[in-house]
């Protein structure tokens, strides 16, 4: 007792489990970095270019709002990189660069900052992003580049450097011209569904197909999205729920005509399937927080997916499953809360 | 998590946490401190109504003799931990917050460990309000940390019947280890305990709980029991807050306390493991309760360790015995996930107090102290072993929606453990928001 200490003085408990919010971030980003070098890899400057050009824009969007409403710099929270880069890897990797800037802008004024910023948007804001440049920009969004195409460490893809405000060219010659086999411009989930070609289960696996820039390799995803679920990071039953709804959906559709429909495999590993289900649909903030709510969001947002996909318009359908997920939340959460130790059974 | 819980057979309830358990004072033996120079008393050290002083200033009194008795049936009695004088009824710091009354002893330097001060009798022979009648003149309340008094809580109420006693031997509070001690050092002392409280209540069987890192003192508990099987030991997960009544119920009865209720409801009375050894072995000799094991431990302790304090030790004393070091430091009352944190070194031990731990500043909380929004990671919902929604709570308590939390949300479910503070990654202080809440309804009601 030399000299005197500081006495602290707070309330119990005095104990924490370490890790917070920052670090949690961190990681999602951390399990993003090898699809992110995956889809550069496939894609060459274009998706490095994209990444760079929807991430930077994320973040000052960000620190904009940030200024517009007098509150600290939240860019060291990481949200706003997370959203930027899931963004761009939900986009087709030749995507104008001014586009996806539009879609950055509007994920985070739309997705975020309009309902007060982190923690409180109702919906994945890099969706929110992808959904207003589908609607703004209908066929920019359904222009597919070929994977490893020849000369992508070297020039871009013709429409990455549109200018602003103008519609991307038209790039079917320059698809022929880089292409060795024909390349018909589609994804596998386009194939399938206009031609019905499908796609060798194992190229969907590992990625040499066509898609946006993130979602091709279902392979990576799995286990990007494995290292999080073992760190804690990501509530598995959320992926898994979503895959187990997508696949026994689409089982029953198989098995009722096995010619017209596709089979579970290809379903789970065709399109933005896997990156939906292990990055998006797991978004802790649009997802319930009862145990039972996170069963009956993840189931709905699989069978969502596979109705979209087989009865609508569009190709794809994890998007909106995912979006009508995240806005089913609140009333999912309402609906399921949890009983109380100790609440008698009957009277609920 | 959950999964693995299915298979494993282990005896526990659903949720709760696994903090770092610190318990490497396990091993170290319960030891005496000195006496202090000076002992403070607190009239409220237990639940109910303040103790009535039967002293005066100046007054000699001897170690044991009864100092303070009982206001009625809902309060207990006080007796000199020491010989020496009594300096006054004074207004002293205790480990609640608010100070209060207390009788100060001040301690004769040559007074000794016996107990002058006794009324022994044949326990045997009591019926059982007689035998409630000499729990309550021991002063014995809780010493687990509730501090609620034990005559009480054996009484049964006429519209209840009860037909189990589980003893609490779960010690699920990280650092705190005298419980364990009290279990490996005096199993005979806790057998009697246990019988007297099965006649005092008339529950034909006893299970005591035991997490089970603490299998030596199943082991020794098992060589102790009587014939006949009435009393069991049931080793129990180690997880946090296991010791809370309601979920050791579950655990080793897989019975439930209805929400609001008591454990009688379940036809269960609990009493902690401490509490019973303690009566144990006051009972026969007709002694009171006038010093109880606690756990001093902690990084900033140099001599950590289990030891046997008189009631009203100051805490200053008992560092000025095992040392500490640390420039910022926090104390604590009892388990870091309950325990009151004090700021005054005159702060002494009391009934209720199981430990004292020392916190460095490192250790108080590595992280930054930052709060976050609430990213509805759903951390707490998985922690909260009352299966409350902290998550929902939180937001409420940030609106101040404080009536609608009890209403809608059960609120008063809540028993304040903290694992949902815990656990949350954004740093939000749930548990504390909590207890605002609670408190303030509990004012807007009166």
């Amino acid at each position: 007792m030399s000299k005197k200490p500081t006495i602290e003085l707070r309330t119990s408990p005095h104990a924490h489990a370490g890790g917070d919010v920052v670090r949690i971030m961190r990681n999602v980003v951390y399990a993003m970095l090898p699809i992110c070098a995956f889809t550069i890899w496939q894609f060459g400057l274009s998706a490095l270019a994209l990444l760079i050009v929807v991430t930077a824009t994320c973040m000052a969007s960000e620190r904009l709002f940030n200024r517009l409403s007098s509150q600290p710099s939240s860019l060291g929270d990481w949200s706003a990189a997370i959203t930027g880069i899931l963004l761009a890897l939900t986009l087709p990797p030749g995507f104008p660069l001014w586009m996806g800037a539009v879609a950055a802008f509007a994920a985070v004024a739309l997705g975020k900052a309009l309902f007060g910023g982190l923690g409180m948007n109702a919906m994945n804001p890099a969706l929110i992003g992808r959904a207003f440049v589908q609607a703004a920009f209908p066929v920019a969004i359904t222009t597919w580049t070929p994977a490893f195409f020849e000369g992508r460490f070297t020039s871009f893809v013709p429409t990455t450097l549109t200018p602003p405000f103008l519609q991307p060219p038209v790039i079917s010659d320059w698809v022929t011209s880089v292409t060795v086999d024909a390349f018909s411009g589609a994804t596998p989930l386009a194939l399938q569904k206009f031609e019905g070609v499908q796609m060798d289960t194992l190229d969907m696996l590992l990625g040499t197909t066509a898609g946006s820039a993130g979602e091709t390799s279902a392979l990576l995803i799995l286990i990007c999205g494995l290292y999080l679920a073992a760190r804690r990071m990501l509530d598995w039953r959320i992926p898994v729920l979503v895959m187990l709804g997508a696949a026994v959906t689409a089982g029953i559709f198989f098995l009722i005509d096995p010619v017209k429909y596709p089979d579970p495999l290809f379903v789970l590993l065709s399109g933005g399937l896997m990156l939906g289900a292990w990055f998006m649909a797991s978004d802790m903030v649009g997802s319930p927080v009862t145990p039972l709510g996170v069963v009956i969001y993840a189931l709905m947002i699989g069978v969502l997916t596979v109705i979209i996909r087989l009865f609508g318009g569009l190709t794809e359908g994890v998007m909106y499953a995912i979006l009508l997920g995240n806005a089913a939340t609140p009333l999912i959460d309402q609906l399921t809360q949890p009983r109380v130790f100790g609440e008698q059974r009957a009277g609920k | 998590m959950g999964l693995f819980d299915l298979f494993s057979g282990l005896k526990t309830f659903a949720h709760g946490i696994h903090p770092p358990y610190h318990k490497d004072t396990a091993d170290k033996p319960i030891r005496r401190l000195p006496f202090p120079a000076q002992l403070v008393l607190p009239l409220d050290q237990h639940i109910g109504k303040p103790a009535i002083p039967l002293v005066k200033k100046g007054q000699e009194v001897v170690r044991g003799e009864p100092i303070a008795k009982a206001d009625g049936a809902f309060s207990v009695p006080l007796h000199a931990p020491a010989t020496g004088r009594v300096r006054g009824i004074e207004l002293m710091p205790t480990p609640k917050g608010p100070k209060s009354d207390a009788i100060v002893i001040d301690v004769y330097d040559g007074s000794t460990q016996e107990v002058l001060w006794k009324q022994p009798r044949e326990m045997s022979e009591l019926s059982p309000t007689e035998a409630i009648q000499a729990i309550q003149d021991t002063g014995m309340v809780g010493l687990g940390g509730a501090a609620f008094p034990s005559h009480l809580k054996l009484t049964i109420p006429e519209d209840k019947t009860v037909d189990t006693l589980v003893i609490n031997g779960c010690e699920c509070e990280p650092y705190l280890t005298c419980d364990h001690r009290v279990m490996l050092e005096h199993p005979q002392a806790l057998m009697r305990g246990i019988r007297y409280a099965m006649r005092a209540t008339g529950t034909s069987q006893a299970i005591i709980g035991v997490e089970d890192n603490k299998m030596d003192a199943v082991e020794i508990l098992r060589d102790h029991l009587p014939k006949g099987g009435s009393i069991k030991v049931e080793s129990v997960e180690t997880k946090y807050p296991q010791g809370s009544e309601k979920m050791l119920i579950k655990s080793v009865l897989n019975r439930e306390v209805p929400a609001g209720g008591l454990p009688a409801d379940v036809g269960v009375v609990v009493n902690n493991v401490g509490t019973l050894a303690g009566l144990g072995r006051l009972l026969p000799e007709g002694e009171g309760l006038i010093e109880r094991v606690i756990t001093v431990a902690g990084p900033g302790i140099v001599k950590p360790g289990n030891y046997l304090v008189p009631l009203g030790t100051p805490i200053r004393h008992i560092l000025e015995q095992v040392g500490y070091e640390g420039s910022r430091t926090e104390f604590i009352l009892g388990g870091p996930m309950m325990g009151p944190a004090v700021s005054a070194m005159d702060t002494p031990i009391t009934k209720g107090t199981s430990g004292l731990l020392v916190l460095n500043e490192p250790s108080i909380e590595e992280e930054s102290h930052k709060i976050w929004p609430c990213i509805r990671c759903a951390r707490c919902v998985k922690a909260c072993p009352m299966h409350l929604n902290p998550s929902i709570l939180g937001q409420m308590a940030a609106k101040r929606k404080y009536e609608e939390m009890a209403e809608d949300y059960h609120l008063n479910d809540c028993f304040e453990c903290g694992c949902c503070s815990y656990v949350c990654p954004s740093n939000i202080p749930l548990v504390q928001y909590f207890r605002i809440a609670k408190a303030i309804n509990r004012e807007q009601a009166a």
